[in-house]
């Protein structure tokens, strides 16, 4: 059972900002009708040169970062695509939590949804952090969910925010569409009175007579 | 109390109030795709629960499809696996009672180009889908954005999202465009100026005179690349353009309704004295040509303008211009490409097409160029034949095609060989996004028919 409270491995550094989930998982790799299967797609066109040999001076093919459960990366991390793939194929390569000073919208919350730690740090730590674990004999690290906190092999501290919902969300891994479910009631409220007041909102599309000319 | 447009439109659709950020956001519409959507029904199965508002969702296949010019009706996916993945969007649309668009409904086509074109998208309305260039719909004055897969399974359930609410950012925009330059090159500009991330985390409304002579097609295509400065959402203020587009393109209300509902829609605006944490204005005169030199839609220039210099360039710029074989400081006017693409939500409607047309005027794609036009949808690639646009690209030498997001991301059989450089009106030039090494510039639909014609990238200004 993975401990969601503390989180605790080999960091490695990726130090490119804007890597969009394009390149997170390549388009080749989303034709499945399930989550599985994912692992060898993320980062495949970094990991892997045409010919599909791992290229050596990548930081995943290196004998010290090989095992790296966090990832500690430039900012937006994550922008572009909202191809949720990108979350499980990072959490089914192995990682448990992202490092970086910024993330893609779309990404941060299918993040969330997954039980994918993100944690947000300025961009001077993560340079520092950077700085730190690029040296292999220092790439441990720990981040204590509950306390917020990330900490080096030298012991250095950083702190992190996260707000109660996200907290929430790691540690216990609320299921929000059961959540969400018990609300109904209350939706369904809403939206009496919404198309009471907006009745050009409510859109009927299989009674739509929609002609091709 | 004062408030924006985006805030209006996310109060009108709170359902509840989660926390000091976030809001349970009601959904008026939802969009999906064969790709995004699949777990998200299979999340549902495992609960053992159905569509809470079956007829409020729709599906369309646009990803995976080819789009070889079978004649209509006969379109089939000859590769196993997305045919597959089709095959169970078609499944799981059916036990859901879901209206889908498949490869032969004549309507197919790429999702956000046919929901405006149906009528689907009016004003005040929030809409989703699992695509971030959902963002198009603020064209017309609704909240779009674009979802993840677990986000989908929630809006199918509860036809709600738990939503973040964003900043509010104003971009405005005076003057009027110089002629040879287009809506694209207002929001490549805007992009280049603002960053990859200058809009992360917040709601972008568009505001100035120069939105104002826009059509709403033109319109549609600035909200949908704003996503590209990392926008969550893009909005214009509904004004008599944008009811002339619902009224022509609503299906299910009758004149006396519409006119009912263009009083409330003439009030979606921002309050005069509404406060945006982030503003920024724009001249149109300064706005010319663009095209984009390196791997991220910011990485752009004017097309008079040189790549820049050494010393402007940080890590990330200097890895893109590896990647795409250029340099610093020359221009990318010049560049010879082998493959030129006009397609994708950003610029495959049929104003586009007519624009495109009238650069080609008789002349001849150039030799060792493969040149495609992929049609947004059904009816903009039927709109076209009959207006005689099609004709003119298969005579000027274009592969003339059905419908899809085909090389925009290349998810079918419609790619980029290692090395080959394309000219694409599409809206995302990441490293191997139309292709494993494939070299992307973004552009203008004109200045990519511009383009292919002359061989190499150009300004479609001097020399057409
Ligand atoms: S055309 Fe391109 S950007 Fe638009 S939905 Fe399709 S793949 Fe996405």
């Amino acid at each position: 059972m993975t401990d969601f409270s503390k989180i605790q491995g080999v960091a490695a550094p990726l130090p490119l900002n804007n890597l969009d989930t394009d390149q997170i998982m390549p388009k080749r790799f989303l034709f499945g009708i399930d989550k599985s299967g994912l692992a060898d797609g993320t980062l495949h066109d970094m990991r892997f040169d045409a010919d599909d040999k791992p290229i050596a001076d990548f930081v995943l093919n290196q004998p010290a970062y090989a095992q790296a459960n966090i990832l500690v990366t430039g900012s937006n991390f994550g922008c572009g695509s909202s191809r949720e793939h990108a979350v499980w194929g990072l959490q089914q390569l192995g990682f448990d939590a992202i490092i970086s000073s910024s993330y893609g919208e779309i990404f941060y919350f299918n993040a969330g949804n997954n039980r994918l730690l993100l944690v947000i740090l300025k961009p001077e730590e993560i340079e520092e952090l950077t700085a730190e674990i690029s040296d292999p004999a220092n790439n441990q690290l720990t981040i204590d969910v509950e306390r917020q906190v990330v900490i080096t092999a030298s012991g250095r501290e950083f702190a992190f925010d996260l707000t109660a919902r996200q907290k929430g969300m790691i540690l216990e891994g609320l299921d929000m569409v059961q959540a969400s479910l018990r609300q109904l009631p209350e939706i369904e409220a809403f939206e009496q009175r919404h198309w009471a007041q907006n009745p050009w909102a409510k859109i009927d599309l299989p009674r739509m007579n929609i002609k091709y000319p | 109390m004062s408030r924006t447009l985006y805030q209006k439109l996310v109060d009108s659709h709170t359902v509840a109030r989660i926390d000091a950020q976030h809001v349970m956001l009601y959904a008026d519409f939802h969009i999906m795709n064969e790709y995004t959507s699949p777990q998200a029904f299979g999340g549902l199965d495992e609960k053992g629960i159905l569509t809470h508002r079956p007829e409020q969702n729709m599906g369309v296949v646009d990803h995976v499809n080819p789009t070889h010019p079978d004649p209509i009706g006969k379109r089939t996916i000859r590769i196993e696996a997305p045919a597959k993945q089709a095959a169970n969007f078609v499944r799981n649309c059916s036990k859901h009672g879901i209206r889908l668009f498949d490869i032969n409904d004549p309507i197919q086509g790429i999702e956000h180009v046919v929901v405006p074109e149906i009528g689907c998208v009016r004003p005040g309305m929030v809409i989703l889908c699992g695509d971030s260039h959902t963002v198009s719909y603020g064209a017309l004055g609704a909240l779009g954005f674009g979802i993840g897969t677990s986000e989908v399974e929630h809006v199918l359930a509860t036809q709600t999202l738990i939503y973040r609410v964003c900043k509010d950012m104003r971009i405005t925009v005076n003057g009027d465009l110089k002629p040879g330059v287009s809506s694209k090159d207002v929001i490549m500009h805007i992009v280049a100026r603002i960053g990859a991330q200058g809009a992360r985390g917040y709601a972008i409304e568009f505001a100035g005179t120069t939105f104002a002579t826009l059509s709403t097609e033109a319109r549609l295509t600035i909200s949908n690349m704003a996503v590209e400065s990392g926008a969550r959402a893009a909005l214009l203020a509904p004004d008599e353009e944008t009811f002339k587009y619902v009224r022509e393109h609503v299906r299910d209300m009758s004149p006396a309704d519409l006119d009912k509902a263009v009083e409330v829609w003439k009030t979606l605006r921002s309050d005069d004295d509404a406060q945006f944490d982030l503003e920024y204005t724009f001249d149109a005169e300064d706005i010319e040509p663009y095209v984009t030199w390196g791997t991220s839609p910011d990485q752009a220039i004017a097309i008079s303008e040189t790549i820049p210099t050494d010393d402007k360039l940080n890590d990330d710029d200097c890895k893109a211009l590896d990647y795409i074989g250029l340099k610093a400081g020359m221009p990318v006017e010049g560049t010879p490409i082998n493959r030129a693409f006009i397609g994708s939500c950003t610029n495959a409607r049929i104003e586009d097409l007519r624009l495109a047309a009238s650069v080609i005027k008789g002349r001849k794609v150039a030799a060792g160029v493969r040149a495609m036009i992929i049609p947004g949808s059904g009816l903009v690639r039927a709109q076209a034949e009959r207006e005689g646009l099609a004709q003119q690209f298969i005579d000027a030498g274009f592969e003339w095609r059905q419908p899809g997001c085909s090389m925009c991301l290349a998810m079918n059989d419609d790619y980029l060989e290692p090395g080959e450089r394309c000219a694409s009106s599409t809206n995302r030039n990441f490293e191997g996004r139309q292709g494993r090494g494939g070299l992307t510039h973004l552009m203008s639909p004109i200045m990519v028919a511009a383009a292919a014609i002359a061989g190499r990238i150009v300004d479609v200004r001097k020399e057409f």
